[in-house]
C-alpha cells in the first residue's frame, strides 16, 4: 500500500477527535460516519490499478501519501463582496459559503422559499432530522467507495434543500478553501431532497483562495421525485495544486427531470463520480460536461448511468479542451438493466487537443464494456482543430483568433445549456481566461 | 465595399472569349497576380507537383483542368499556405513578391482566397460572426474603417440575397448540417464579401447538381471583372459552360501539359486525359511547346 502510515494515523485521530466533537449527534448518524470510516479503513485509496479497472487512467497515490490536515474555524478574512467578486453570479439567490469546511453565516444569504426549506445541513440535521435520516447516504453509500466513505465519516456540514413544489430562487452552494501553508481537507456535503413536482436550481462552486495543496472530498445527493426537476450546476475552479475525489449521486424517480452541467478548469489532480440511478419510469437525465486543462492537470471524469426502469431517457455529452501536458480521463457507461425497455441513451465524449503533448482517454461504454478509445493529437479531435484553423486562417483570422473562436465555438455546445445568464457569461470568461495561450487575440466579432 | 479600381494597362478579357494560343504572347508586360515559378511540391515521400508553371494576371479567369490524382488541389492549398505540403524547389509569386514564407492569413490579408473542395465545419461558430471576424480583418489590413454591426448586416444580407443564400443560415454554424450545394454557395458567399484579388476554387463545381451550380457560376461571374483573377481548378468541363476561362491548362502528374484557350476544355471533353499523357519512352518534345506557357 502507498498509504502511508502517517496519512492513516492522521485519519483515525482525526476521526477519534470528531467523534468526540460531535458527540450529541444522533446516533444514525454516529453509526452512517463509523460505517463510512469502517469501509474507508478497510478498501484504502484505490491505488493498485491492477485490481481496480475504474482507476486504471488515473493514479491517486499522491492523495494517499498526503497528510491532510482537518483545519481549524477560519477567521472572518472574507467579505461578502469578496466573494461576489469572485463568483459574479448568484445575485438573486440564496448563497451559503463554507470556508474550509465551516459555515460562514456572515457572507451567506438564505431567501424565503415557501413550503422549502434551505438550510446548512448541520442545522437540518437538528430540525429536518427525520427527512435527513431518510436520504442522506441512501443514495452515495458510505460503504461503496473510499471517498465517500471518508466524507460520510467526516463532512462537518454543506448545503440541505427540501423543496415540495418550485423553488423560488437558485441555491448557490460556495466551498471555498482558504490559503494554508500546509495541506488541508475538507469535505463538503450537500444533501437535495426534491419532493413531487418540486422545481429546484442548484449551483455548487468549488473554489481555492490560495494557490497551493489541498484536498476536497466532497458528496452531493439528489433525490427527485415523481415529476421533479432539478438543474444542477457543478462549478470547479480550484487551484492547479489541489486534489479533489467527487462524488455527485441523482436517483431520478418517476418523470423526474435532472439536469446538469459539470464545468472543470481547476483542480490538479481530479476525479468526479457521476453515476445517475434512473429509478422511475419516464425520467429524463440531461448530463453535460465541458473540462478546460492547462499545464499538468489531470482530470478524470466517471459517468455511468443505471437505466433501472422502463421508459428512462439519458443524454449524455462531454467536452474537453485540453492544452500542454494536460490529461482528461472520461468514462461513460450506460447500463440498461433487464426490464428497462424503451430506454433511450446516448453518450458523447469529444476532445479538442491544443497541444501535442496533451492526451484525452476516452471509454464510452453502452453495455459492451470493450470499447477502449484512446484520442491522441491527430486522432478525431486534434486533426478537426488543425482543418479548422487552416479554415478559419485562410479568410484572414490570425492563428491566435482562430483558435479563440475554435474554443469559444467548440464550448459553447456546452455552455449554452447554461439556462442562467450571468453564469453562462462567466463561464465563457473563464473558459478564456483558462488558456492564456489564446488571450490578447482580435476581439471575437459578437 | 471597396470600390473596384479598373485596370488600365490591361484588355477586357470578357471582349476575347475565344482567344487563339496566339494570344498568350500578346499579353502586355504587367506583374502577374500570382506567378508560380518551376513548383515541386512533395506530401512526406511523394512528389505531387513536378515543376508546375503558371501565370495569372488581373482580369483573367484560367481554368487549371486535369484527371484524379494530377495535382490540381495540391496547387491551390500550396497557394493558400495549407500546411503539410513540402515545398523541393521553384517558388510562387504574388504581384512579384514570394509568399512561401506566409501564413495562410498573412497570404488572405494580400488577397488571395481559397474556395475549399471540402469546406469544414466549425461547431457552435455562427456563419455571420466567422465572417464578420474574417471581414474586419481583411479590412484593417486594407486600411479600411470598421463596419458598425448594422452596417455589415445590412452588407451580408444583399450578398446572401444576391447568391439566393437562405438567410437563416447566417445564424447557423459554420457548414454545420449545410448541404454540399449549401457549402459550396457558401464559399462562393464568403469570396463576395471578402472581396479578395485572386479566388482559387478548388472543384467547386464537384458534387453540384445543375441549379446548384448555376448559382456558384453566377456569383463567380458577377465577382469576375478587371481587377480579379480567378484560377478555377476542376475535373470536369461543366463548369466552363457557364464560366467561360480565357484560359485553360491541362495538369498531369504535376505539370502543365498543355494550354490553351477555352476550345480546350471542350476538347478534353470529348478525347478525355489519356492523349496527353507523356508516353514513359518518347521525349517530352511533342508537348514540349505547349506545355510551358510563357
Amino acid at each position: 500500500m502507498t498509504q502511508t502510515a502517517e496519512a492513516t494515523d492522521r485519519y483515525v485521530r482525526d476521526f477519534d477527535a470528531m467523534r468526540e466533537e460531535r458527540s450529541e449527534e444522533p446516533l444514525w448518524l454516529r453509526n452512517l460516519r463509523r460505517e463510512g470510516f469502517d469501509y474507508f479503513q478497510r478498501m484504502g485509496w484505490p491505488v493498485d490499478e491492477k485490481r481496480d479497472e475504474a482507476w486504471k487512467y488515473t493514479d491517486v497515490r499522491a492523495v494517499a501519501r498526503t497528510e491532510f490536515r482537518n483545519p481549524n474555524p477560519p477567521g472572518a478574512s472574507l467579505s461578502g463582496g469578496d466573494v461576489s467578486a469572485l463568483l459574479p453570479f448568484d445575485e438573486g439567490m440564496s448563497r451559503l459559503v463554507f470556508v474550509d469546511g465551516y459555515y460562514a453565516p456572515e457572507i451567506s444569504r438564505i431567501l424565503d422559499a415557501d413550503n422549502s426549506s434551505v438550510l446548512r445541513l448541520e442545522e437540518a440535521v437538528r430540525e429536518e432530522e427525520s427527512l435527513v435520516h431518510g436520504h442522506l447516504g441512501q443514495y452515495s453509500a458510505a460503504g461503496h467507495d473510499a471517498s465517500v466513505g471518508l466524507n460520510t465519516a467526516f463532512f462537518r456540514d454543506g448545503v440541505f434543500i427540501r423543496a415540495d413544489g418550485a423553488l423560488s430562487a437558485p441555491v448557490h452552494a460556495v466551498y471555498i478553501t482558504s490559503d494554508h501553508a500546509d495541506p488541508v481537507v475538507s469535505y463538503p456535503r450537500t444533501l437535495v431532497v426534491a419532493g413531487k413536482h418540486a422545481d429546484v436550481t442548484l449551483i455548487e462552486t468549488y473554489v481555492s483562495l490560495g494557490q497551493r495543496n489541498h484536498f476536497t472530498d466532497p458528496v452531493t445527493e439528489v433525490a427527485l421525485g415523481e415529476g421533479a426537476k432539478v438543474t444542477h450546476y457543478r462549478v470547479l475552479l480550484e487551484n492547479t495544486e489541489s486534489y479533489m475525489i467527487g462524488h455527485v449521486r441523482p436517483c431520478l424517480g418517476p418523470d423526474s427531470t435532472y439536469k446538469s452541467v459539470i464545468y472543470e478548469a481547476g483542480s490538479g489532480l481530479m476525479r468526479l463520480d457521476l453515476e445517475v440511478l434512473i429509478e422511475g419510469e419516464g425520467a429524463f437525465a440531461d448530463l453535460k460536461g465541458l473540462y478546460v486543462t492547462t499545464g499538468k492537470q489531470h482530470l478524470d471524469n466517471l459517468v455511468s448511468i443505471d437505466h433501472a426502469q422502463p421508459h428512462g431517457k439519458s443524454r449524455l455529452y462531454f467536452k474537453g479542451i485540453l492544452d500542454d501536458k494536460s490529461r482528461a480521463v472520461f468514462g461513460g457507461t450506460v447500463y440498461v438493466r433487464p426490464g428497462a425497455d424503451k430506454t433511450d441513451a446516448y453518450q458523447e465524449d469529444k476532445n479538442m487537443l491544443l497541444s501535442n503533448e496533451a492526451e484525452a482517454d476516452s471509454k464510452p461504454s453502452l453495455e459492451i464494456y470493450a470499447d477502449d478509445v484512446k484520442c491522441g493529437h491527430g486522432a478525431t479531435a486534434g486533426a478537426v482543430a488543425d482543418e479548422a484553423i487552416f479554415y478559419l486562417r485562410s479568410r484572414g483570422i490570425d492563428e491566435q483568433t482562430a483558435s479563440r473562436l475554435l474554443i469559444k465555438g467548440f464550448a459553447s455546445e456546452i455552455l449554452d445549456a447554461v439556462g442562467i445568464e450571468p453564469l453562462r457569461v462567466f463561464l465563457e470568461e473563464r473558459t478564456a481566461s483558462a488558456l492564456p495561450r489564446f488571450a490578447g487575440a482580435r476581439e471575437l466579432a459578437a | 465595399m471597396t470600390p473596384r479600381s479598373s485596370n488600365h494597362n490591361r484588355p477586357e478579357p470578357a471582349s476575347v472569349r475565344f482567344r487563339p494560343e496566339t494570344s498568350v504572347s500578346v499579353a502586355p508586360k504587367t506583374v502577374p497576380i500570382l506567378e508560380v515559378r518551376d513548383l515541386h511540391v512533395a506530401v512526406g515521400e511523394n512528389e505531387i507537383l513536378d515543376g508546375m508553371n503558371l501565370s495569372v494576371h488581373l482580369g483573367e479567369v484560367h481554368a487549371v483542368m486535369g484527371p484524379n490524382g494530377s495535382g490540381k488541389s495540391t496547387f491551390t492549398n500550396v497557394v493558400a499556405g495549407r500546411p503539410g505540403y513540402t515545398i523541393t524547389k521553384g517558388d510562387i509569386l504574388f504581384e512579384g513578391e514570394s509568399i512561401l514564407g506566409m501564413f495562410p492569413d498573412e497570404r488572405a490579408r494580400k488577397g488571395i482566397f481559397l474556395a475549399l473542395q471540402y469546406p469544414v465545419e466549425l461547431p457552435g461558430i455562427r456563419n455571420r460572426e466567422f465572417l464578420r471576424t474574417a471581414l474586419e480583418a481583411l479590412r484593417e489590413a486594407r486600411g479600411e474603417t470598421k463596419l458598425a454591426v448594422r452596417e455589415f448586416n445590412k452588407f451580408l444580407e444583399e450578398k446572401a440575397k444576391a447568391m439566393d443564400f437562405d438567410p437563416d443560415l447566417m445564424k447557423r454554424n459554420v457548414n454545420e448540417g449545410f448541404s454540399g450545394g449549401e457549402k459550396k454557395r457558401n464559399e462562393i458567399l464568403q469570396m463576395s464579401v471578402l472581396d479578395p484579388k485572386l479566388a482559387l476554387l478548388d472543384e467547386t463545381d464537384s458534387g453540384l447538381d445543375i441549379d446548384a451550380l448555376q448559382v456558384v457560376a453566377k456569383g463567380v461571374n458577377e465577382f469576375r471583372g478587371p481587377d480579379k483573377a480567378i484560377v478555377l481548378v476542376t475535373h470536369y468541363q461543366r463548369i466552363l459552360n457557364y464560366i467561360k476561362p480565357d484560359y485553360v491548362h491541362v495538369l498531369i502528374d504535376g505539370r502543365i501539359v498543355r494550354s490553351g484557350g477555352s476550345g480546350l476544355a471542350q476538347e478534353l471533353e470529348a478525347q478525355g486525359y489519356e492523349w496527353l499523357r507523356e508516353p514513359a519512352e518518347e521525349s517530352a518534345e511533342s508537348v514540349g511547346a505547349t506545355a510551358r506557357p510563357s
